[in-house]
């Protein structure tokens, strides 16, 4: 999926500077466990969906590389936090959907779990 | 070539920017991105534990031609049964900790997962050390 895509599917919020469009994502993971996260996610190419908005995700992230990662239930962290994903390069985006509809709605578009190995 | 970090007990706005010193310092290095990638969860997963369940301490990079070397070592209070901190989703994690997304007792079982080698000693009341190499 098209990160345009998915914006459009979820009506997402851009946060972050600038959109680097024309990416795509074929995984998703949704976790509020970073741990979970480093265990789990094997591809840089895969999004990851939380509900959690501290640092640590961000720098979670960073330590393998993700590209994007999806705030559910309309969350939206500090400045700083949009900041340190900016100097990251990570994209991050902001959707009022829940963590449980947001995943529905990415699956319905296409959009796949990790590979379960 | 030698690295130190100093890591504060529950600084949350500070932890994680050793291991994304190491991170950074690796990929300067020309190290595969493979390689990087372990060694950034072993730091971080190294020096959350550091911030979240010790009174603070400090992680050691160091590298050399044939390997990658991280230590980590703080100044307790040390583990009761290291056989139990390793069992994956055994945590003492508060609430406050899990809220922000950690207390999935998947930490010390990652760095192992990670490592090539993996040695960890600690004892009640004393320091905890772990020490963990990736060949290259
Ligand atoms: N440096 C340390 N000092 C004291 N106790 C520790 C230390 N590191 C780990 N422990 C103990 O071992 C347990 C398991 O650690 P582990 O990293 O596997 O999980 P966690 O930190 O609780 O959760 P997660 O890492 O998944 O966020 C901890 O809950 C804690 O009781
Ligand atoms: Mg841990």
């Amino acid at each position: 999926m098209e990160l345009e895509k998915i914006i459009q599917v979820l009506d997402c919020q851009p946060l972050t500077q600038p959109l680097e469009g024309g990416k795509s994502f074929e995984k998703a993971f949704g976790s509020d466990l970073m741990s979970d996260v480093l265990a789990f996610i094997h591809d840089d190419e895969t999004v990851l969906l939380t509900g959690l908005t501290n640092q640590q995700v961000i720098r979670t992230a960073e330590m393998i590389d993700l590209k994007l990662i999806l705030f559910v239930r309309g969350k939206i962290p500090s400045e700083e936090i949009i900041g340190l994903a900016e100097s990251n390069r990570i994209t991050l985006l902001s959707t009022k959907a829940s963590m449980f509809e947001a995943a529905g709605i990415l699956f319905e578009n296409g959009m796949r779990g990790i590979d379960q190995t | 070539m030698k690295f130190e970090y100093t890591i504060t007990t529950q600084n949350f706005t500070t932890a994680g920017e050793a291991s994304s010193n190491t991170k950074k310092t690796l990929k300067l290095l020309g190290i595969d991105s493979k390689i990087i990638r372990r060694a950034a969860i072993m730091a971080y997963e190294a020096e959350m534990n550091i911030a979240i369940h010790s009174r603070g301490g400090k992680i050691q990079l160091e590298i050399e031609a044939h390997r990658i070397t991280i230590v980590a070592e703080d100044q307790g209070p040390g583990i009761a049964d290291i056989d139990l901190a390793m069992k994956e989703g055994y945590s003492t994690a508060s609430h406050e900790i899990r809220e922000m997304g950690f207390g999935a007792g998947m930490g010390l079982p990652n760095m192992k997962r990670c490592a090539d080698s993996f040695d960890i000693s600690s004892t009640p009341g004393g320091k905890t050390r772990v020490v963990m190499t990736l060949n290259l």
